[in-house]
Order: C-alpha cells, then structure tokens, then sequence
C-alpha cells in the first residue's frame, strides 16, 4: 500500500468544472521504427479521462487504439517507441519512470483487461494462484485464508461460482475466462483500467454479460476506465464519453449522447452512419479513398483522401483538436 | 476433470505390455535371421586362438543342445520369454560362465551413474541457455555468448573425448584419461574412491554435457520465443510481476513441456550407455560390454542388454504418461 503513497501525489488535477481527472495524456507520440522510415501509429495524441468515468475509444483497425493503450502501460513493444509526450496518471508521469518504479505502479493503480482473453491465462497455472501473484507481488504475503477469501470474493464480483477457483483456464469458457480477467484487474482496486476489446472474441450474449460485469465493478469501485472497441452498438450502452482515433490522431471526443446525436468531424459521421439498422438496408459509406501512407502523412488533415467535405485548406494545414461546444472536441476545419 | 482415470492406467500399462513382448520378439527374431551359427562362430575363434580343438563337431553338438538351440523354434521363443519375464536372460556365449544378467549389473550402476548426472546436468544446462538465447532481456554479452558455446555442440561425440583426453590428461596431466576408478583402490564408501570415481567420470560426462545440450538449447529456444508471443506474456507484464517470475513461470514452465518427454526417452536410452564415450574413456558401462559383446558376437549379451533397453524405455514413458498431468494440467485422461 505504501507503493500507492509515493505515487498519488494529490488527487491530480482538476478540470474547470471541478472535476477530478485521473489520466491526462498530452501529445503523446508513439512510432514504430521500419526499414523505410518511422510508422506513426498514434501521431500528436491527447486526452484525459474523468474520475468514474468509462472513456470509449474507437476507430478502425489499425488506427493506433491499442498502441495508445500500450504506450498508457509502458508497454510499447520493439520496434516501436514513445517519441514523446506525458501520461499523466494521477499527476505522475509514467513515461518518465524507470523499470522499478513502472513495475509499482502496473497493478497497482493501471490495471489491463486485455484483448485475447481466450490465451491471456497461464494454462499450467490454477486460476487462484494467478489472483494471488497479483496480489502478493504488489502487496507482499498475507495469510491464506484471507487471500482465499478475499479471491473468492473477487471472482464473486464478477458473478463467477466458487468452483472457479480451483480450475484452470482450459477448464473455463471464453466468457468465464474474461471475467476471471475482469476480477484480476479490480483486485488491487486501481485507479484506471485499460479494457483492451474485451468482448471482442465472445459471442453477443456473452458480450452483454461481460460488459454488463464491467459497467456493475466500475460503479461499486468507483475506477476509472478506457473501453477500446470498434463495436459502436456496445459502446453506446457503456461509455459515457467516446474518443475518436483515425490514422493515430484523435479526431473527436465528446459525450456519448453527444456523439450519436451530433456527430462534428465527418469521419465520425460516416462511422455512426455505418451502424447496421434492422429497419433498411444502406450501402457501406467508409470503404471509399484509402488511409494514406502512415509513414508519410500528407500535410494537412490525416482525413483528406477520405473525406466527403474535403475543402482547399484541408490540403494545407492540419486541423487541431479544439473545443466547439461544452465537452465536445473536433479537429476539423468546418468547425473554425 | 482431469487427472488419471483407471481405464486410461490399464489401456497405458496394456500399452507398455505390448511394448516390451514386441521389442522382445523382434530381438529373438533378427539374430535367427542373420547368417552363421553362434557356437560355430565361438568355435572358430577358439581354434583362431588356440590352434586346433579335437572333436569340434562334438563340442558343437554339446553346446547347441545345452543351449536349446536344436529344439524347435516356437519351443526356444515360449523358452525365451519365459526367462525374460524372470529377468534370466542366460548365459553369454562369449564368457561362458558368466551369466549375462550379472555382467549388466556390474556395468549398469557405472553407466547409470555417469550418464544420469550428465543428462541432467546437459537438461538444466542446455535448456537454460535455450532459454535465455530468446529471451529479451538477456543482457546482450550473455545473448553473443551463448551461440559460441553451441558451436562446441556441432563437434562430435567422440571427436570432443579425443579433445578433452588430449587436452586434460596427456598435456596438462589434470584428469585420468581412462577407467571409472584409480588401479589399486578398494571400491566401497570410502573417501578416496567417491574422489577417484569424481574424478574419472568428470572428462566423460564433460563430452557428453557439452555434445548434447546443444539439442535441448535448440529445441528451448524455439519453444521459448513461440511462447514469448502468447498473450498471458503481455498480462503478466502489465501485472507488474518480477522479470524472473515471468521468465521461469510463464516462460520456462510453458516451454519446457515438450523437453520433458525428450527428456525420459533420452533417459530410457541411458541403460544403453554412451558406446562411444565409455569407448573411448574405457569406462566399465554397459556401453563399453555392448561394444565388447558386438566384438565378440556375444549373441545373449547383446539381445540381454537391447531387452534391458526396451525394458528401461517403456518403463519410463509409462511413468512419464501416468506424471504428465501433474506438468501440464490440459492433458486429461477422459478419452484416453
């Protein structure tokens, strides 16, 4: 516990309403190094994310959601690299500490739900013992029945039986082996966590009840958390503000309703018009122009070649991200 | 869930039965298939040595009829298996009053003892290596270093004995070049025999160490990096466990399965000994009576030391089978 002490210095900032922000990233740049020049996979990126919210992160494939996610966690893998920028979690920096210092910090107060639920167990390890590590790793050891207790609880929290406890994750459905996930990452009660797709390999029945395990853990703990996906329908019933991603940059964040309703930047437009709609049948709109070259962005918006409202200064001169209305952000010229 | 269920014991021990009574057979069979006689063969090599023998057809005659070889052939194949299943496995033919049975068991504790500590010793070490070689964060002299010892590896067997002979006991007079123990000593639980027996056995299991690690360090280290790629290798990071704590519980403890089972067949062959290193060490191991036993067209030492080989190798795969679940947890034994 002395571990949180040294890195919760204050509550963190504050917004200017009053509310508590518990990550800020700033003009975070992570490049993935090529024979043929850098990849920018998230180019420039910043947002925060409130005390008790879910912050939503969509976009396409490709479009740097789990690299920013990645570089959140230190956790970039060669050959990638954050260029520069700040991670402000809880007013701490966590691109600037060393190995030590991260390893504190992972668990402890960022926890992550990762993407592959279905390989993210360690199959010769019983389900109780990865809990555990967790726990004594960060904590040190303590008695067995409280930590058995304390377990049980956990995987209760998620709507797991008992039974659970002694199995290992081949013993387990996709489903089950994404709540044990879920129970891990609020053991230590961490600041934020990261859902990394969580719901991506399940099927619909299952998605609902695993994001409904996530909504109801998020509530009784009071944590912060980023949802990745590009599953909009499942977005809409769980965040409370979206962040849209294209080609590494942030284009849009506001909130849900917001977003659904009033969609600003026109990549966000067309993304909401592609929901699928039981009520008529409508072409797909985002298939036309491709995504340029992320080795070599043209100048000007990252959007251009895909735009439908691209206009002469678009060519020119890139688009930042600015507050139009209350809570809603946009990079896009129309707006200016 | 899980665990051994007695139908699958009895089919495994059905299977091992199966196992030996094959290997048996095949052993009786192919030397009745290969051309001469036997005691003809012992006959020739007596008169070879000693010039001439009166009544060489009558000592023929004796001999065949006292080693059963006249009766018909299925009665010689009930005869044989009988003596094999109580471990009789008769008398060599080169070194008549002995029975084989006896010279294996004088030769077996050496073998045992040089390469069961070898094995081991090329296991843990080799395996190791491999392991460290794919890991990333292998400092990088370490990482230089490790394929410069496997080239060691690519230098045969026997080539290396020759090497270390030369090297350690004819230039720098370090190590005794030959034998299991010092002429002159009283073999028994005595302070300078364990020393002299150390002391003969370091430049043979040194042969075998350094010739074949290089397998388990190959084979390690393509499990290693298959593993390193697996999902639960980004969960453990980002719980911020210990860098040794995911090397050798999800690293090493997921890879080493496979090494396992290669680990009991090459310890099934161990009763086979080493032919060319105890060739070459002149060490008293079953290796070195196998050689003995081709030399001399000892046909019973030969088919007593081969069944002692089939024997020891079905035996350990049995054990290895029936311990499998206890190393890999997804091994269930419901459907045999």
């Amino acid at each position: 516990m002395s571990v949180k002490m040294e890195y919760r210095l204050g509550p963190g900032q504050r917004a200017a309403d009053g509310r508590e922000i518990t990550l800020e990233v700033k003009n975070l740049k992570v490049y993935y190094s090529t024979p043929t020049g850098d990849v920018r996979a998230v180019d420039d990126v910043s947002f925060h994310v409130y005390k008790g919210e879910i912050l939503g992160l969509v976009g396409e494939s490709g479009c740097g959601k789990t690299t920013t996610a990645m570089a959140i966690l230190r956790m970039v893998q060669p050959p990638g690299r954050i260029v520069s920028g700040q991670v402000l979690l809880d007013g701490v920096d966590l691109v600037k500490l060393n190995e030590a210092q991260l390893r504190q910090v992972r668990w402890n107060t960022l926890a992550l739900i990762p993407q592959g639920a279905m390989n993210s167990l360690n199959p010769v390890m019983r389900i109780h013992s990865q809990i555990a590590e967790a726990i004594v790793t960060h904590e040190g050891k303590q008695p067995k029945d409280k930590l058995r207790q304390r377990i049980l609880d956990l995987l209760a929290m998620v709507g797991l039986p008992s039974r659970v406890y002694d199995m290992y994750p081949h013993e387990l459905s996709g489903g089950m082996k994404q709540r044990v996930c879920i129970a891990m990452a609020i053991a230590l009660h961490p600041s934020l966590i990261i859902a990394d797709e969580p719901t991506s390999a399940l099927d619909v029945v299952v998605q609902r009840v695993v994001g409904q395990t996530l909504l109801d853990v998020k509530e009784r703990m009071d944590m912060s958390m980023i949802l990745i996906g590009h599953d909009m329908g499942l977005q809409a019933q769980l965040v409370d503000r979206i962040a849209v991603m294209y080609a590494g940059h942030m284009v849009e964040v506001a909130p849900v309703r917001a977003i659904f309703a009033e969609p600003l930047h026109p990549y966000t437009q067309l993304l909401i018009e592609s929901i699928p709609s039981i009520k008529e049948r409508k072409p797909l709109k985002l298939t036309e122009g491709l995504t340029h070259d992320l080795r070599n962005p043209p100048p000007g918006c990252i959007f251009q070649e895909r735009c439908p409202k691209v206009m002469e200064v678009c060519r020119v001169e890139r688009p930042k991200l600015r507050q139009i209305k209350p809570e809603h952000y946009v990079a896009c010229h129309l707006y200016e | 869930m899980g665990g051994l269920t007695w139908n699958y014991i009895l089919k495994r021990v059905g299977m091992w039965f199966l196992t030996v009574w094959l290997g048996t057979t095949i052993i009786f069979v192919v030397p009745r298939l290969a051309p001469g006689d036997p005691v003809a063969a012992m006959i020739g090599r007596m008169t070879a040595q000693s010039g001439y023998i009166e009544n060489a057809a009558q000592i023929i005659e004796a001999w065949r009829a006292r080693f059963g070889l006249d009766d018909p052939w299925h009665i010689q194949y009930l005869r044989y298996v009988g003596n094999s299943l109580r471990f009789d496995l008769g008398y060599s033919l080169a070194n008549f009053p002995s029975r084989v049975e006896e010279m294996v068991m004088q030769a077996l504790p050496w073998t045992i003892g040089l390469l069961l500590v070898a094995t081991l010793i090329s296991f843990i070490v080799g395996n190791t290596i491999g392991a460290l070689m794919a890991w990333e964060r292998t400092p990088g002299w370490i990482r230089n270093l490790l394929p410069v010892s496997l080239t060691f590896t690519s230098i045969p067997f026997f080539m290396l004995g020759i090497l270390l002979i030369y090297v350690f006991a004819f230039w720098l007079r370090w190590l005794p070049a030959s034998g299991a123990f010092g002429r002159g000593l009283i073999a028994g639980f005595n302070w300078p025999f364990i020393a002299s027996v150390v002391q003969h056995a370091i430049l043979p299991a040194t042969a075998i160490v350094i010739s074949s690690m290089g397998f388990w360090a190959l084979g390690m280290r393509g499990m290693m990096i298959t593993t390193a790629g697996e999902d639960y290798m980004i969960l453990a990071q980002a719980k911020g466990l210990k860098p040794s704590r995911i090397f050798w519980m999800y690293g090493v403890r997921n890879s080493i399965l496979p090494q396992v089972t290669a680990l009991a067949l090459s310890l099934g062959g161990i009763v086979g000994g080493a032919v060319l290193v105890e060739y070459i060490f002149a060490y008293p191991g079953v290796g070195y009576l196998l050689y003995q036993g081709i030399v001399t067209s000892d046909y019973t030492l030969i088919q007593g030391i081969v069944f002692m080989l089939v024997f020891t190798t079905a035996t350990l795969v049995l054990i290895l089978d029936l311990l499998y679940p206890l190393i890999d947890p997804r091994i269930t034994y419901e459907r045999g």
